[in-house]
């Protein structure tokens, strides 16, 4: 069972505290009802699903139950870091080469 | 008496502790401290099996955790009949019952061993080529066959009647194997002060000390140091001793689990022992202590009871003080074996030939044995074993060829070298490295903060493993927060030491033979047969094992494993490397179901929920139904009534005169804050900002993609303040799915959002003489129709406790649902129904519930929509708030095929019949003639019996369903096609007056 950091709880929590919500810096457009076919496609079916490092949202949802953003590696399932909601993609991972 | 093989004065257990058992209904003498193994082994029992596929006879391979062969089935009762059980772990208790498996009519002559002279039928592979055709027979014939004869041991039919305990535990360092390694370094890291766990597979630890008798630790015997190291790390504080112990899995984060055998090895556990106990541990660091495990001799008919590992052998005799034969063969490419053949003719048992695979080893163990007079034999082979039923003789040849001799014997023992246990390591994702010296796989790269030491790390000797674990201890500890300890290593002053041996086939099990020289014994998998897979094109280590089932039996191949890889490296003309290795999988020895379930089953599978009326409800003769968690009264039969009687009753009633109904367990949600509205908005497809507090409004909910989510009524207390009801089923997915947009796509609005489902028990009361029913409770609340309309909501007191009162509907009556904070719910519901029962009102239940929406066209979602369907399709476009340019699903539902033509429509359905009701999810067609498959172009999705219009009704999706009232369509049922005929879905009161009647 992995251990999360919440970083509103600001601890390493147990996974099951926890639950997956999907890709983060998704943004929902402000209009929405008018975009067109394509740009709805992207906005709501297209995923990135990479192989490595992926950015998605998580929620503490058995403990403070805010949601937050999380940077894990899908191929070691090891979690890089976590940030708040709202937060920028982080420029630079920690232990990244440059 | 003393059992015939029991040696007087060798083995560490007490003679005096007798203990008797059973195997195959014989009776038996053993005494305490015993495995079954050692006890049947005392009494000269060797054959304890049937082989898995060929039914060949099978004894003891080893004395421990990697035993293949001796699997019984150990019988307690009629409920407790475990099957595959290793004989080898197994500890004796006074009454055990044991059987052996895989046998029919008996042990010694078993009719299934017809398969082994039918061999060629069974060679590598054969379940993808032997019944490959014809293709028909598989499903009638060779699945049903195969599936009776596979398979080892019988399940018991009974449910399990033991229970099973669970621990979560946290420590800095948690050792994983008790013998003198994993000893050395608990020692060290427990004089830090830091939380450490050492646990160990067996009753007692000390790991390979209870064998190698050349071992002096600190002036004592290895064993003795043993105990008395572990009688001074029980009396710390900051340590955890777990014996009979195995951990089986190793996961991500230091995260171990571990099962204990807490009762199986006693007499008569009581209720008041678990049987065995999960243990999921979280440690700073791990230190793997896991030892090695040695491999047999590949060579033909390897596998006669008899033959067995060396260091069973000597486990047997220096610790059970069990001799496993009279006159004993050894067969050896390493060093360990002689050490066996010493202690044992030490001991008095005749030692007939050493046979070496070796040319010209030396060495103290070789000397030694020497002296004793015992005959050696270098370079030469065992080609054959004979005898059958147990082990007789070993015919032996010089390797590279030459004249036979045949030499009797009783038993023998092997040792091919040793395999480091890195199942756990890799397990971690640690990654093994091969060593090309000692043609060995060894920890390499590490995936987590663990250190392997000793034998499982490739290091031999003694004092070299006390050295590194020690000092592994006590790095672990600091690295965890320890601090340092006063040293206290322990001095080894005489060791046993060996490495290297072979791996593969031997001399007279080469390629060139046709011998079954056994690789896996649990899976009756033959160096031939790895060879052969390899010819077949498998060339991947991986393929091979599937196709041979080479190591995947239940001891995970545990001995065969380097052999097969070996074998298959050689066949393929290729390195070892290169060929690479099985991935180890969890468990490292099988784990019962019970101990993974613990707790959680029967009554505490899952939370039960109750509303505060249950206890009257059950005490009305209410029948319960299972929604999610929550019981709920589903209908209350009286005297005489069957359920379709009490629910024409409840139904007819709630019409005529009033009926209450418990809808406690309908989701609610408070939406406050000066952004509410807006909020609101933003979440339901209906306009709120207008809706006046005091008001309610049917909302519906979608997802961003256009469908229909949830819905329910929402009653505006105050300009800031909704009360949301969702669906019993839906309410903690609403609440997810509104935090989630109030947290990260709406942050900007001033909100607050509150589970109050089980704050508040509400308790509908619907029909005509609703407000009768209910008004000389109520204080403080103007109930006329002109202060208190439908839909409306208000605030005020009934029974002199607060209420919430809604008016609203869900049976199309005039109707209430009194919201009373929940510790009040059941007072309140007694005095209703007191008020009721003067107007011969009734209580009903969700059956009665269900019928009466549907008589009004009333959806569920989840039952009338799932999934795909939007508001249009569901005919709610009503609800929509036109003039809104925003909502969660706005975007959605504007999709093309969403507003295509030609979309499933809920609509109602009449059987042309009236007495026909129809079954729900069956299927819809325009033409019954046409030929099958039919086109589908709808399907019913609730459908029932309505007492109050005196025949069935039905709601039903249909393609285009709108601009199909009045046609007829047909659902084919397998007793005959149904007419039906759509229509509207509103089947009662069209026009709603009856909401103020």
């Amino acid at each position: 069972m992995l251990l999360i950091r919440c970083p509103y709880c600001e601890e390493e929590r147990p996974e099951l505290e926890f639950r997956n919500a999907g890709e983060a810096h998704i943004v929902r457009p402000t209009n929405i009802a008018g975009e067109s076919d394509d740009d709805f496609e992207k906005f709501f079916f297209i995923r990135a699903n990479p192989k490595g490092v992926i950015y998605e949202r998580w929620r503490h949802i058995h403990g403070c139950a805010r949601f937050f953003n999380a940077v894990r590696d899908t191929v070691t399932d090891k979690f890089v870091m976590t940030y708040k909601a709202g937060e920028p993609k982080p420029a630079k991972l920690p232990g990244a080469s440059k | 008496m003393n059992p015939a093989f029991r040696i007087p004065g060798a083995g560490r257990l007490s003679q005096a502790k007798t203990a008797s058992f059973s195997f195959d209904d014989k009776s038996y003498a053993g005494i305490e401290g015993d495995t079954l193994a050692s006890a049947l082994l005392a009494n000269g029992v060797h054959l304890v099996g049937r082989s898995f596929k060929y039914h060949r006879p099978r004894g003891f391979l080893s004395a421990g955790a990697e035993e293949p062969n001796a699997l019984v089935q150990i019988v307690r009762d009629d409920a407790r009949k475990t099957p595959n059980v290793r004989a080898t772990v197994q500890e004796l208790y006074d009454g055990l019952t044991a059987h052996s498996q895989n046998r029919w009519p008996s042990l010694a002559f078993d009719v299934g061993a017809v398969n082994d002279l039918a061999s060629p039928m069974f060679s590598a592979g054969f379940y993808y080529k032997t019944f490959m055709w014809p293709k028909s027979a598989w499903k009638n014939l060779y699945e049903p066959k195969i599936r009776a004869a596979a398979g080892l041991g019988v399940s018991p039919d009974r449910p399990d009647p033991d229970h099973y305990a669970a621990r979560y535990a946290h420590c800095e360092v948690l050792v994983l194997g008790g013998g003198a390694a994993g000893i050395a370094a608990a020692l060290a890291a427990a004089e830090t002060g830091v939380r450490v766990i050492l646990a160990d597979e067996q009753a007692e630890f000390g790991g390979s000390l209870r064998f190698e008798s050349g071992a002096k630790i600190d002036g004592e015997n290895g064993f003795a140091w043993a105990q008395g190291a572990i009688a001074k790390l029980k009396a710390m504080d900051n340590v955890r001793l777990l014996p009979r112990t195995t951990a089986f899995g190793y996961y991500a984060q230091n995260f171990v689990s571990l099962v204990e055998r807490v009762s199986d090895h006693l007499k008569s556990p009581g209720r008041e022992l678990a049987r065995e106990r999960l243990w999921q541990v979280r440690a700073r660091r791990v230190v793997l202590a896991t030892g090695a495990i040695e491999r047999h001799m590949v060579f033909a008919d390897n596998d006669r009871p008899g033959i067995m590992l060396a260091s069973a052998a000597r486990t047997y005799l220096n610790h059970y003080g069990v001799a496993v034969g009279r006159n004993v063969g050894v067969y050896t490419a390493n060093d360990s074996a002689y050490a066996a053949a010493i202690d044992l003719k030490k001991a008095g048992v005749n030692v007939a030939a050493i046979v070496d695979l070796r040319d010209n080893p030396t060495g103290p163990a070789i000397d030694e044995a020497r002296g004793l007079g015992i005959e050696i034999n270098f370079g030469r082979a065992v080609i054959r074993a004979g005898g059958k039923l147990r082990v007789s003789s070993m015919t032996v040849q010089p390797k590279n060829g030459g004249g036979e001799r045949t030499i009797p014997v009783d038993a023998i023992l092997m040792s091919a070298g040793w395999t480091p246990s890195v199942h756990l390591f890799s397990q971690s994702r640690g990654k093994v490295a091969f060593n090309e010296e000692t043609r060995r796989f060894v920890p390499g790269t590490y995936a987590q903060d663990c250190v392997s030491i000793g034998a499982c790390n490739g290091t031999d000797g003694l004092d070299a493993t006390i050295d590194e674990a020690y000092a592994a201890g006590a790095k672990a500890a600091k690295e965890a927060g320890g601090k340092a300890g006063k040293s206290a290593k322990p001095k080894v002053d005489a060791s046993e030491s060996w490495s290297r041996g072979m791996l593969g086939a031997a001399p007279g099990a080469g390629p060139d033979t046709t011998v079954k020289a056994f690789v896996d014994f649990q899976n009756d998998v033959t160096a031939k047969d790895i060879r052969q897979a390899v010819h077949e094109g498998m060339h991947s280590i991986e393929h091979v094992k599937r196709f041979t089932t080479n190591g995947m039996a239940t001891d995970q191949g545990k001995t065969s494993n380097m052999h097969g890889l070996a074998i298959a490296a050689e066949t393929l003309g290729k390195p070892i490397p290169q060929v690479g290795l099985t991935t180890f999988r969890a468990p490292y020895t099988p784990v019962t179901f019970g101990s993974i379930v613990g707790h959680a089953r029967g009554a505490l599978f899952d939370p039960t929920r109750r509303t505060a009326t249950h206890p009257w409800a059950a005490a009305h003769g209410a029948v319960f139904e299972d929604v999610g968690q929550w019981k709920r009264a589903w209908y209350f039969p009286r005297a005489g009534e069957d359920m379709h009687a009490a629910v024409n009753r409840e139904c007819v009633t709630v019409r005529k005169v009033a009926g209450l109904f418990d809808a406690s367990t309908l989701g609610k949600i408070e939406v406050v804050g000066p952004d509410a509205a807006k909020f609101m908005g933003l979440l339901y497809t209906n306009p709120w900002e207008k809706l006046e507090p005091g008001r309610c409004r049917y909302g519906i909910m979608l997802r961003e993609d256009g469908f229909i989510y949830d819905d329910g009524v929402v009653g505006r207390l105050a300009p800031d303040r909704f009360h949301v009801t969702t669906t019993t089923g839906g309410a903690p997915r609403v609440m997810h799915h509104m935090e989630d947009y109030l947290q990260t796509e709406f942050p900007h609005l001033n909100v607050w959002l509150t589970s109050i489902t089980e704050q508040w028990a509400v308790i509908a009361v619907q029909g005509p003489k609703s407000r009768e029913i209910i008004a000389p409770l109520v204080e403080g609340i103007d109930m006329s129709d002109e202060a208190l309309p439908h839909m409306s909501v208000r605030e005020g007191k009934i029974c002199g406790v607060p209420t919430r009162l809604f008016r609203m509907s869900f049976t199309g009556e005039r109707g209430f649902e009194v919201n009373v904070p929940a510790d009040y719910g059941e007072a309140v519901w007694e005095a209703l129904w007191a008020e009721g029962q003067k107007h011969g009102a009734t209580a009903y239940g969700t059956e009665s519930m269900h019928v009466l929406r549907a008589e009004k066209g009333y959806i569920i979602v989840g039952q009338d929509t799932d999934g795909t369907v939007t508001p249009n399709d569901a005919g709610l476009d009503w609800a929509g708030g036109k003039k809104k340019t925003d909502f969660v699903g706005i975007r959605g539902m504007a999709r093309s095929d969403l507003v295509a033509k030609g979309r499933k429509q809920l609509v109602g359905l009449k059987t042309k019949d009236p007495k026909v009701v129809l079954e729900e999810g069956a299927q819809i067609v325009e033409d019954p003639k046409q030929a099958i498959p039919m086109k589908m172009i709808g399907h019913v999705t609730s459908s029932y019996w309505s007492e109050n219009c005196g025949r069935s009704i039905a709601l039903a999706m249909v393609a285009g369903g709108r601009d199909r009232m009045g046609q007829t369509l047909y659902v084919p049922m397998p007793s005959g096609t149904i007419e039906v005929e759509v229509t509207g879905m509103v089947f009662v009161d069209e026009k709603g007056e009856r909401l103020n009647g």
